[in-house]
């Protein structure tokens, strides 16, 4: 099954009849073998992007579609050999597990001895064995998926695309589900291209993610990379949570004056605003503390606790602990924030300035 | 075929799983019952009562046989013939209106282009006319001095007509039968997942292949239930086959002329009833196999 490509995007935008700019042209490499994940709010592209791939939809002019190196934009999907996995499974309803599996093995008109060993193999790499004779409307929402994606593979697909497949789903099938496609993408080896809107699936399934918003691609990296030196706010905002720490005043000594108190930072001098994750924050002894506030709120996470803590700006900060001690609100609480958690995103886009106040 | 059998364990399974309504309606006891009073006064007075009159009547002695009126619609060749033919033409009317308007039904449903819903209240304006107006326009292009008629006088120096003859009939009733299926496959497709298709075809599949085997049987209910209803509504047509005044002898035809030429009031009767319960026949048939969810949304 090593017969993945790489996909090359250039120049490739998307306008509507009406006007509407779906996608900015853009360029994107994709190697050979890579889980690139397209990660964005609804509206940001994403599904565009994946469906430019595909061959659902075209690129304006200009914009070309490569699988390696071979010009693929005029041909429709049904030539582009790329397996589909949909939110709404797609599964056809009058067919039962093994028919819908077989499906695309049948177009290719396929001896039965080998579509029957195919059918197999993948019923039994997706945890489906004895499902078969089961009609589509007997299965949960799960095995749906996992059908959807022993079809998607059956034909042995140049590329797997996924739109938003878990976003049905609900939480605890989701976790299971993301790490069974995780161990199946590695296995086959094959170029995958996954849509979702789920940081946490991003991070999970993604060599590396790229974050859209407004039909352009805000940041293209590993999901470390993305996590830890988002590009922009929008990509700090949107990835998990972030604290912003506006700077009041430069301090002696390379120390930077924030609400609550001072913070030592040589690498982000002149930045009027800091950046960093509640999870980076650690609450210490009054006595010893560097930031100091109020706690407003207290939110029990399970694994660990959100508290918000209020030091005189205008939104609290966000701060997560692992300690089992119950804050009262109103309590005074001690912080620390280590230098090289710090961040600054390099980028500002002006829209999201004004947004964001 | 196999999927209407696969279907019918499930149904069973469903009705006995749920016993909750039955007893929710013995729940709400007297007062509810009381409510279908007015429905059933009316139901016996002006359905139940005048149809087992009907009923009984065409088993009375028909006047030209002599024997009971349905056993003579089957021993005789006039009534039979006339029987086939009705048959026959409502049931090639319902396949030709489902074939051709299906098709326009979906090419519409999926095609967006200047002056569509000009196009669609055009296409779905007959639903408009009554049958003699329908076997007017029939007389109009296929008739005595119709269009075709004089087109073809004036190159072949012939008249060409078809109005009067089983053609005319079949356009007529085409012609009334189009708008429904129309309409009909319209709202069905756009029900229609369209990620199916988009599944099929990055499965290789090409387009009729696509038709073939996801919009059909997704479509596949409504395209049953509107072709029942063709046939139905083609069964009963009187209006345009009393204007083409075809020399067909079609059921409705027969009907009226048993009971206003003469007088046979029995033939008349077991006529209408033959009529009336092929047509619901086939409309429960249809509803039948349509409830199924062959594929359908729910």
């Amino acid at each position: 099954m090593n017969s993945s490509v790489s996909i090359d995007l250039e120049a490739c935008g998307r306008t509507f009849a009406g006007g509407h700019t779906a996608l900015h042209p853009l360029d994107l490499n994709i190697a050979a073998g890579e889980t690139l994940v397209l990660l964005g709010p609804s509206g940001c592209g994403k599904t565009t992007t994946l469906r430019l791939i595909s061959g659902l939809e075209r690129p304006d002019p200009n914009g070309r579609v490569r699988f390696d190196q071979r010009d693929v934009t005029p041909l429709p999907i049904e030539k582009r050999k790329v397996g589909m996995v949909f939110q709404s499974y797609a599964l056809f309803p009058n067919m039962n597990v093994a028919a819908n599996i077989a499906y695309g093995l049948r177009i290719q008109r396929l001896p039965a001895t080998e579509i029957q060993q195919r059918i197999d193999a993948v019923m039994a790499m997706t945890d489906l064995k004895g499902f078969g004779e089961r009609r589509i409307d007997e299965l949960s929402g799960g095995q749906k998926q996992r059908v959807a994606l022993a079809r998607a593979i059956a034909v042995r697909p140049r590329v797997l695309l996924f739109d938003e497949p878990l976003a049905a789903l609900d939480a605890k099938l989701r976790d299971r589900l993301r790490i069974e496609i995780a161990r199946l993408l590695k296995e086959l080896g094959i170029t995958a291209v996954y849509v979702t809107h789920d940081q946490s699936e991003a991070m999970a399934l993604g060599d590396r993610i790229a974050v859209m918003h407004q039909g352009r691609i805000a940041q293209l990296g590993t999901p470390q990379e993305i996590y830890h030196r988002p590009a922009s706010t929008f990509v700090a905002d949107f990835i998990g949570a972030v604290n912003r720490l506006p700077v009041l005043a430069a301090g002696a000594a390379g120390r930077l004056v924030v609400h609550g108190g001072e913070l030592h930072s040589p690498h982000l001098r002149g930045k009027r605003t800091l950046y960093c994750r509640p999870e980076d924050i650690h609450v210490v002894a009054l006595d010893a503390a560097a930031i100091r506030g109020r706690v407003v709120e207290s939110v029990f996470l399970g694994q660990s606790q959100r508290l918000l803590v209020d030091t005189g700006s205008d939104a609290p900060l966000q701060v997560d602990t692992g300690s089992r001690r119950q804050w009262r609100a109103g309590e005074a609480i001690g912080l620390a924030i280590p230098p090289e958690v710090l961040f600054h995103p390099e980028q500002q886009p002006r829209t999201e300035e004004v947004a964001h106040g | 075929m196999s999927a209407v059998s696969q279907q019918r364990p499930q149904a069973g399974a469903a009705s006995s799983r749920t016993p909750v309504p039955t007893a929710a309606l013995r729940g709400l006891g007297h007062p509810a019952l009381w409510a279908l009073v007015p429905a059933l006064t009316l139901f016996c007075a002006f359905w139940l009562l005048p149809f087992a009159r009907l009923v009984l009547m065409g088993a009375e002695v028909d006047r030209g046989s002599g024997v009971s009126a349905y056993l003579a619609i089957l021993t005789h060749r006039q009534y039979l013939t006339s029987l086939a033919a009705t048959l026959g033409i409502s049931l090639v009317v319902s396949l030709a209106a489902v074939g051709i308007a299906g098709l326009a039904g979906f090419f519409l449903a999926r095609h967006r282009f200047a002056g569509k819903s000009l196009l669609v209240a055009s296409l779905t304006f007959p639903l408009a006319f009554p049958g003699v107006v329908v076997g007017f326009l029939v007389i109009m292009l296929g008739g005595r001095q119709g269009a075709l008629a004089q087109l073809s006088l004036w190159l072949f120096d012939e008249r060409w007509m078809f109005a009067y003859s089983l053609l005319g009939l079949f356009v007529g009733y085409l012609y009334f039968s189009i708008p429904r299926v129309i309409t009909t496959v319209m709202a069905a497709c756009d029900t229609l997942d369209r990620s199916l298709e988009e599944a099929a075809r990055s499965l290789g599949a090409s387009t009729w292949q696509v038709a073939r085997d996801v919009i059909v049987p997704g479509i596949a209910p409504a395209l049953l239930s509107t072709g029942a209803i063709c046939f139905a509504t083609s069964m009963g047509a009187f209006g345009t086959a009393f204007t083409l005044g075809t020399r067909m002898s079609i059921l409705p035809l027969d009907i009226y002329g048993e009971f206003t030429n003469y007088a046979n009031f029995s033939m008349a009767a077991a006529l209408s009833v033959v009529l009336g319960v092929i047509t619901w026949i086939a409309l429960s048939v249809a509803r039948r196999l349509a409830g199924g969810g062959l594929g359908a949304p729910a």
